[in-house]
């Protein structure tokens, strides 16, 4: 499903002493099936990009294309939960949405909501306890006694239960261990090839946005400032720096590798496996040519 | 919704008001509330109504922004006005359609008690409205200080004011954060059945416990760590400093008593 914002302006707060301006004419699009990463640094407009993906802020300037939807500043939008129901929402911190007596009645909260069957809804509960590498007794504890990662995941699949086409998620993996992130961000991965997901990402690590992502925008002070492959994106170190952000360790570590030795390495690497295969074919190449 | 209420809330300025030792206008505030009562006609509600225009002319906070943050508030001054409509049956019959009567003296108390509640709502906001919460704390200690010789803790519960006073807004954004998270998931409490609307506060209102204790427990945490042990022998960074407006305001309040009690019928 295409996500199309045109010239999106929002401010919080609008006509009180407290109105504060977050997006200045945001145009973004997001086309079906890809993996956008969002970055930009803190308090640059990306969570509030973000809630526009499915009319929880509606722009108070522009308009918001969802699928067939349109969403229209001034506009009073009706009806929203076929929208919300194809766009899912992974917010940061999701574990304080948990709420109910058991996991399972948790997870099956929203599907349900949604109008899905008890028995599937349930059907879908265990099956992504079990993909989310939680042990199957989780379902029937009160999420409240769960430990901080695992009430991460119970969340997440809270939201992966409505099985949305979009799933959107924000700072997902924020205050969880290092194993931890990369099981879940590889997960989300998995599920967006698997089911052609389209996957908004908002994030603060270059270096997720540089593995998982095909797509990469820019926000800067409220502005989407530059969108483009992830490649291009990081291989300017300047533009980046004019954004107040660094690129992936990867290619900061690939840059001081090549001023030490001396080689140009033939690709930008966004992931460390790439890295050590770039590494890998310049040493190669360096022994063939002696 | 939840950023457009003013309850609790503090809108930095420079305002006389703003400027006005917390001290004075926490007194002003309760005696003002006192004073209201004397009113009993026309002409003193219509005293009291201009006299609370003006502060808020001088506080330099919107007459808009005022109303739209208290619409929740004029809902329940709606709801007396027409009780007094309807069930005060005194003075002449003005109309009568049915089942419905509508007598003289009706009309005129749902009148002014809705003055009189307008006016007592108005004047609190701008208390907490141009006092930062902190001073208000600070205020209401030094007032309440006589107390500590009775054994009130006076410091514990200023504490306690300025902690609840300092968390409604925090309160607030984490609901508008939790709404939206369940909104996300299907249950909208803004929109449906009442039936649907009702059985969505849950989900909304567990989380927002849950958190709030977890934050109450922090806080606690926070303050043992850093040695706090009660107002005993505290001393304060802030000084209060009582200016000329400040006797001034008051001198105006009782002005304004004296002038009510001449026109009271």
């Amino acid at each position: 499903m295409d996500i199309l914002l045109q010239e999106v302006g929002y401010s919080y707060a609008k006509d009180t002493p407290f109105e504060k301006r977050a997006l200045t004419d945001v145009s973004l699009h997001i086309p079906s099936g890809s993996y956008t990463a969002i970055i930009g640094h803190t308090g640059s407009g990306k969570s509030t990009v973000l809630q526009h993906l499915n009319a929880l802020l509606k722009p108070t300037e522009g308009s918001v294309m969802i699928g067939e939807r349109k969403i229209e500043a001034g506009v009073k939008a009706k009806n929203l939960r076929d929208v919300r129901r194809q766009v899912g929402i992974v917010f940061q911190f999701p574990e304080q949405q948990l709420f109910d007596e058991t996991v399972l009645k948790d997870i099956m909260f929203g599907p349900m909501n949604y109008g899905v069957p008890e028995e599937e809804a349930s059907r879908r509960a265990h099956e992504l306890v079990e993909q989310l590498g939680l042990p199957p007794e989780v379902l029937t504890k009160s999420p409240f006694d769960l430990s901080g990662g695992q009430m991460r995941r119970v969340a997440i699949a809270g939201v992966l239960a409505m099985e949305p086409d979009v799933l959107v998620l924000d700072e997902p993996t924020a205050g969880l261990d290092p194993r931890g992130r990369r099981e879940i961000m590889d997960l989300f991965h998995r599920l967006h090839i698997q089911k052609g997901l389209t996957t908004v990402l908002v994030t603060h690590s270059m270096e997720d946005a540089a593995r998982y992502a095909d797509r990469v925008a820019i926000m800067h002070n409220g502005h989407c400032v530059v969108t483009g492959e992830p490649e291009e994106i990081f291989s300017n170190e300047e533009q980046l720096g004019d954004y107040r952000l660094e690129p992936p360790r990867t290619i900061r570590l690939q840059r001081k590798f090549e001023a030490k030795a001396g080689i140009k390495l033939g690709a930008i690497s966004l992931t460390e496996e790439a890295l050590a295969k770039n590494i890998a074919l310049a040493l190669l190449e360096g022994r063939d040519s002696e | 919704m939840m950023e457009k209420m003013i309850f609790g809330r503090f809108i930095p300025g420079n305002s006389i008001i703003h400027q006005m030792d917390p001290r004075a206008k926490i007194s002003f505030v309760f005696v003002f509330i006192a004073i209201v009562f004397i009113a009993n006609s026309a002409v003193t509600y219509g005293i009291l109504l201009g006299f609370t225009l003006l502060v808020v002319f001088l506080s330099k906070i919107r007459l808009y922004f005022l109303i739209n943050g208290l619409k929740p508030v004029f809902i329940l001054l709606i709801f007396t006005f027409f009780l007094h409509i309807f069930f005060t049956r005194e003075g002449d019959l003005l109309l009568d359609i049915g089942f419905i009567e509508i007598y003289e003296e009706g009309l005129r108390q749902g009148i002014f008690i809705s003055v009189r509640f307008l006016v007592l709502v108005f004047i609190t906001s701008i208390l907490t409205l141009t006092t930062s919460p902190i001073s208000i704390t600070d205020g209401i200690e030094v007032l309440l200080g006589p107390f500590k010789r009775v054994k009130l803790p006076v410091h514990e519960l200023a504490l306690m004011m300025s902690i609840s006073l300092r968390f409604i807004p925090t309160l607030m954004d984490e609901t508008g954060k939790i709404l939206k998270a369940q909104m996300a998931r299907g249950s909208d409490i803004g929109s449906g059945p009442m039936k649907e609307r009702i059985k969505a506060v849950v989900p909304l209102l567990i989380p927002l416990f849950v958190s709030a204790f977890k934050r109450a427990e922090d806080l606690a945490t926070a303050m043992e760590v850093r040695g706090y042990r009660g107002g005993e022998g505290r001393t304060r960074y802030r000084q209060l400093d009582w200016r000329f407006v400040d006797s001034l305001s008051l001198l105006v309040l009782a002005g304004l008593a004296g002038m009510l009690w001449y026109f009271r019928v």
